[in-house]
Order: structure tokens, then sequence, then C-alpha cells
């Protein structure tokens, strides 16, 4: 067991640390509105140079500009960016789950037209899949492509919690292009043009005021037919593939989310919380769940580098995570006292936007039950939407609800 | 990077759950709770797999392992509440090894038994050693000690020290009169030693209340640091153990909610159930993540030490609190019967998360640490 570095590994982390400790300089800072163009330019440049750099991409394969890598070298990297004080990539939707479905399922003409431009910050990405009636049980979508007799197809229907979508050049979108076969089965995968005629992109402000995401609207929206990802009515699997690289996206970042040196700064500052056994008490608690998932990270990364895939047990991490910086976020407010809620606050921002990451990448509830059935092997719940074409579906829901 | 068992550490453990599983522990657990003497004699099954000289190095005839590797045994021994007296023994050695005392080869050879007695290191709420009370909240303090010669003299009493009954050889950890902490090997039949054996509720754990009157023992040429890490070293045992609990009380709830049914379902098919057991399997990993941390750090960075086995302890002890519980509810009324397995584990729950300055103490000195490490 060893936490050290490789040789080779070691002489990659100082080439990264060194071009880095040359170029922090010319860094955008880490975070900045998405609102604000002229910051995401930067962040788009900065992503490029990293790109040059072969600081992005990492485990993408040579032959598509990456650099044919492992996870360990990607954390390397995440591990000097962070130490360096800068910023990553902008496009971490794209370069870290929408460039490998392409990578996997893209045709040749796809995967030359998109993904140069993707790596370089050129073209940022968005992922349509989540809708307001469709979130854990993801295969719920309604947003409806039809096929014409010419081979194009005519999108609509509304995407909804979307980052980056207010500067996306281009979105990879899952539609119903089936409705009288089983839910599952009539899906397909999309690249669609985020400027196209009939795609309205709208701010979803959140608790905090804010909007990270957004809400996608299409009206009519033609697509030609090489549009398509992964074959038509193969949307399912296509979209299996953005997921679990979503959850090797989630487990690169783990370390560094939910640092408890705030936390430990802000009571050690206070004498009184100091000698507060309840408050020493769950300190405690929080620093000893955020421990274990930084060294169950350890054990996932090391998995992850013997070529075994993360399973849905990955998820209790993010579980445990959530909830201990839930708590961590109250225990430093318990201290401050109201003014903690004051919008300039440390703790305010992370207050607000804690309670809606609870439901990010599938909710709380929906992600025990995966691990419940997938690794624990216990009977799913009896299921009402099996083998039935997804528009009886929708008929028997709608009749349920006016009942 | 590379965050996994050797395959030494596998066929260590594979070994140890093979050479348990020929004993019916479980089933002894339970009639020993009206009988003392059911309980198998696992002492041999020890010494054959090496299990008391691991931390003792090779040139005193132990096998000079890392506390790594005792973590992965008394985990075995959790699981299947396999009464083996190592929490005592193993933090007694790692002191008498670092003395390079004169009783090692007797011990790694298992003719002799040790059991250390536990004592706290000061942290920043308690400026003293201090030891397990007889009752009640308050620690007591650590034994005194006065220095004759080579020799120390001690007085006191140290409360619930686990495996004393049978052991020949006492490590204790004493203070003098000036505050400084001393550490001396006493043996058991000395005058001034009294050791009264006690069990409670959990009739694997063995148990005794030692009582020093000027009882003289040969001092121990040791480090504070050294006694210290005999302490987080049990924390880390203790904590060990209960994984293994966790994992049976998980395997026997999962079972039963496969194969049980109400209206019409598995019972694991329910929401309710299933994320109960989900929440079970989620501070196993966890308890899991950090016998990794701790087990690495011990051997590779000593100065986390403290700090991994006090998580360890933490998040273990609450999840064995835990998994315990809810393999009873699982499993409804039956679970709660004297002829089910179930309360077993829950009364070694109830035993653990109380000995050894108890998990919340480990919680405390969790926080402690890290505040002292942020106000630095």
């Amino acid at each position: 067991m060893d936490l050290n570095d490789t040789p080779e590994q070691a002489a990659y982390r100082e080439r990264a640390r060194s071009w880095l400790a040359d170029h922090a300089g010319e860094a955008p800072p880490r975070s900045g509105s998405s609102e604000d163009t002229a910051y995401i330019d930067a962040r788009r440049a900065w992503q490029r140079r990293l790109a040059q750099e072969g600081l992005a991409g990492v485990t993408w394969p040579k032959e598509y500009g990456g650099q044919g890598l492992g996870p360990i070298e990607q954390v390397t990297v995440n591990q000097e960016l962070s130490q360096a004080g800068v910023p990553g990539i902008l496009d971490v939707i794209g370069i870290g789950m929408l460039g490998p479905c392409l990578i996997a399922h893209g045709s040749e003409e796809q995967k030359s037209r998109h993904l140069g431009p993707m790596l370089h910050g050129d073209e940022v990405w968005c992922q349509l899949f989540s809708e307001p009636a469709a979130g854990s049980d993801l295969a719920a979508i309604q947003a409806r492509a039809r096929q014409s007799e010419d081979g194009s197809w005519t999108l609509n229907g509304q995407k909804v919690w979307t980052t980056n979508a207010q500067f996306a050049a281009w979105g990879l979108l899952l539609a119903r292009t089936d409705a009288d076969v089983p839910k599952h089965k009539g899906l397909t995968m999309f690249i669609v043009p985020m400027d196209a005629p009939g795609v309205t992109v709208r701010g979803l402000r959140q608790i905090s005021g804010e909007a990270e995401f957004n809400e996608v609207f299409f009206d009519d929206v033609v697509l030609d037919e090489h549009a398509v990802v992964g074959g038509v009515g193969n949307g399912w699997g296509t979209a299996l593939t953005v997921l679990m690289f979503e959850r090797l996206t989630i487990g690169f970042g783990s370390e560094s989310f939910g640092s408890p040196t705030r936390l430990a700064q802000t009571l050690a500052g206070d004498p009184a919380a100091c000698e507060h056994s309840g408050i020493r008490e769950a300190f405690g608690e929080i620093i000893s769940e955020l421990l274990a998932v930084r060294f169950n990270g350890y054990r996932a990364l090391t998995a992850l580098a013997r070529g075994q895939i993360p399973g849905p047990e990955a998820g209790l991490a993010k579980v445990t995570l959530v909830n201990a910086a839930i708590k961590a976020s109250d225990l430093g407010a318990d201290v401050v006292g109201p003014d903690a809620l004051q919008a300039d606050s440390e703790w305010s921002y992370l207050i607000s936007f804690l309670p809606g990451l609870k439901s990010a990448g599938g909710t709380e509830s929906i992600l025990r039950n995966t691990i419940g059935e997938r690794v624990l092997g216990l009977a799913p719940e009896p299921r009402l939407d099996k083998g039935i074409p997804f528009s009886e579906l929708r008929a028997k829901e709608r009749e349920a609800v006016s009942r | 990077m590379n965050f996994a068992l050797t395959d030494e550490q596998e066929l260590l453990r594979e070994a140890a759950r093979g050479a348990l599983a020929r004993h019916k522990t479980i089933e002894a657990a339970r009639t020993a709770l009206e009988d003392a003497d059911a309980l198998p004699d696992l002492w041999p099954l020890a010494v054959e797999a090496g299990w008391p000289g691991l931390l003792i190095a090779e040139e005193h005839g132990g096998a000079g392992l890392d506390a790594f590797d005792a973590l992965l045994v008394a985990e075995e021994c959790g699981r299947v509440l396999a009464g083996v007296p190592l929490l005592g023994l193993l933090p007694a050695t790692a002191i008498l090894n670092a003395a390079g005392d004169e009783s090692l080869s007797a011990l790694a050879a298992g003719e002799m038994r040790a059991a250390y007695l536990p004592a706290r290191p000061p942290g920043d709420l308690e400026t003293a050693w201090t030891v397990e009370a007889g009752s009640g909240l308050r620690r007591a303090e650590a034994p005194r000690a006065a220095l004759d010669g080579s020799e120390v003299v001690l007085d006191g009493a140290v409360a619930f020290v686990p495996d004393a009954p049978g052991a020949q050889l006492l490590v204790v950890v004493a203070e003098q009169e000036d505050g400084t902490s001393v550490a001396a090997a006493i043996s058991a039949d000395a005058q001034g030693v009294e050791v009264a054996r006690v069990f409670r509720y959990d009739a694997t754990r063995s148990l005794g209340h030692v009582r020093l009157a000027s009882a003289r023992g040969r001092r121990l040429e040791v480090s504070p640091d050294a006694l210290a890490d005999a302490w987080y070293l049990a924390q880390a045992l203790i904590a060990a153990e209960s994984l293994g609990a966790v994992q049976s009380c998980l395997e026997m709830a999962v079972a039963y909610a496969k194969e049980r049914f109400t209206f019409g379902r598995p019972i694991g098919s329910y929401q309710a159930i299933k994320h109960e057991l989900t929440e079970i399997l989620r501070r196993q990993e966890n308890a899991r993540g950090l016998q990794y941390y701790a087990g690495w750090a011990r051997a590779a960075k000593p100065e986390e030490f403290p700090l991994a086995a006090s998580a360890l302890r933490s998040v273990a002890g609450a999840a064995l609190d835990f998994a315990a519980r809810a393999n009873i509810n699982i499993h409804g009324g039956i679970g709660a019967t004297w002829e089910h397995d179930a309360p077993l584990f829950f009364r070694r729950a109830q035993l653990s998360r109380r000995l050894l300055g108890g998990t919340h103490d480990a919680t405390d000195r969790v926080a402690e640490r890290m505040l002292a490490t942020a106000a630095a």
C-alpha cells in the first residue's frame, strides 16, 4: 500500500507542476460568474492553453488529441491545478462525459468535426437529458423528435438543469423517437447546435438567486439525419455511457470537494466553540466522514487504475460527501450566527447551494434504491411501467391524476 | 498510488477467516451468556497462526508485521464474535517491543500473555493521562508511579481492562508526581496486584478490573509517543472488530430481506428496508476506508495515526451501533429473541461502544486534532 507516485508518475507530476509554476499568473480566477462573458472567455482561453500542454483530455485516446493516460494521471493534474490555485478546464461536462460518449458511439465524421474544438474550448458542450418530469427516471423523457420524409428530424420539448447552456455551441440531447414501444426502447441521442432556430435558453435561478443552470426549450428545431449519435432507437444505451463517465468525473473531483479547512479555522477562531462538547462532537463526526470519503477515493482510484469500472456503490461516497457538507455548513453557520446567512458570507452560498446538490445526478433516494438492488442484490420495487408502450403509460398517468 | 491490500494481506485475512470458521464461535457466544466455560479456547489457534507475535520484531521471534495486518485479523475475529485475546495483547506487545523487553520471545511464542492497561493520552481538554473508571462519565486518574532504580512502584486502579484475566504480564502506563508518563511491565501475580474478572452483557469479551497497591514492576524505557501509540492502536483494533461485526450484520439482514415475504413480495423490495440496508453498507464502506487509512498511516505517516485511528473508531463504532439495531429491525420480532444471532451482535455493539474511552471520546479526539492543526 503506497500513496506515493511511481517514478513515471512523479516525472509527469513534475512536468505539470513546473509548467503551472511558470504560467499560473496568466490564469483567470478559479471561480467567477457564469453570466460574465469576459470571465467565460478567459476560462475558454485557459482551457486551450491546458489542452496545448496536454493537461486537458488526459484520459482521451491520443488519436483524438488526448494523452492516452490513466485515471491516476488525471487526478495528478487535478491536484496540481488545485495546488497552483488555478482553474481547470471550463468544459468538464464535454471533456469528462460527452466527448468520451462521442468517442464510444459517434461516427467518424462526428468525431473529427467535434472532438478537437471541444478539447480546446472553442466549442463548449452541454448535456440535454433531464426534463421537468424526468430526472431520476430519465427514460421517462418526453422531448419528441419526428423524422420527415427527407430524413431530417423535428425536435420539440423542454430540458432542464442544463449547465453551461447559455454559452454552449452544442448539446447532446436525448429525445423520444418512438412512443409506441416501451420507454427505454424508443429513445435516440442527437447532437444539437445551440444556435439553431427554435432553441431558447433561459437561466434557472436557484435558492441563492444565482442562475447556475438553465432551462432549454425546443420549438420545431430541425436537425439533419447526421445529428443522430449511436443509431436510432439506441439512445438509452448511449445515455448509459454518459452516466458511467459522469460517475468517473465525480470520482475524480471528490478529493478536493468538501475541504474541512475553513470549518476548522472558523471553529478554532472561536474559543467557546472549541470547548463546546456538542460542537466538538458534530465537528468530529463531519471530519471523520470526510476522511472516509478521501481514503475511499484512493481505494476507488486504485481499482480504476487496474481497469475496474466503478459500480453504483461509487454513489455512496456522494451521499456521504453531500450530507457531511450540509452538516459542515450548518455547523460553521451555527458558530458564526445569523450573519452567516448574509449574502457575502462564505457560509451562505453553501447553505443555499447544497440542498439542490442532494438531487444532482439522481436523488439520494433513487441512488439508495440502485445500490440496494445492484450491489446488495435486493429485489426491485414493483414497477408499473415495464413492457408498456410509452404512449399508453402516459395516458394511464394522466388518467390517474385526473381521477 | 496503490491503495489496495497486498497479496500477503489478502492471504492473511483468508487464513484467519478459515481458521476461525472451524469453531462455532457465534453459537458459543450465546451459550457463554449462561455458562462462561462454554467459550472455546481460541488461544491455541491464535498461537498457531502467529497472531501473538504479529507486532513483535523478528529478532525477538515475532512476525514483525504492521498494525494493518493486526487490523485485518481483528476484523475477522469481530466478524464471528471470536473471543481471541488480541485487544489487550497487541497494544501491550507494541509497547514491550518498543522497549525491547525481555518478555518478547515468550510472548511471541504464545507461552505468556500480556494485557495493556489502557491509558488515554492528555489532550487539550485534559492535561493528564486518564484511565477507565469503574462507573460514571468522568475518567479516572492514571495510576501513580514512583521510580525505584530500574523498578517502578505503582498505585491506582484501571477498570474494564480487555483480556486482563489470564494475562501473566500487565503493561501499565502511569504518571509520576511531576506529571511525566512512565511505563512498566508488571507480573500479574506480583504482590499488590489484583485482577478481578468481569463480564458485561457480551460474554465473548474478557475484561478485568485491575488494582495496583504499591505493586512493583520493571520500568520500560519508551517514549511518551509509544505510549500514546498503544492507545490509538487499541482504538483501531476495537474498531476493526466492529467493522467485521458490521459485515456480518449486513449479510444476515440482506439474506433475510431476500427470503422473507410480506404482502406478496420480498421485504428487501420495500424502500424502507432497502434504504436501511444501504445505510449499513455506506457506513461499512466508510469504516473500511478509514481502516485502510489507519493501517497505512501507522507505517507510512505515524504523525497522522492518532487522527486516523480516532476517526476509524468513531465511524466503525457508530456503524456497528446502527447495523446491530437495523439487523434486529429488519428481522422484526424474531430478531429480538434469545435464540437468534442478531442479539449477539447487538450485545457486542452495546459493550464495544463503552469500552476504551467510548466511541464518543474518539470522535472528540478527531475534533481536537483538527482544531489543534487549524489553530497552529
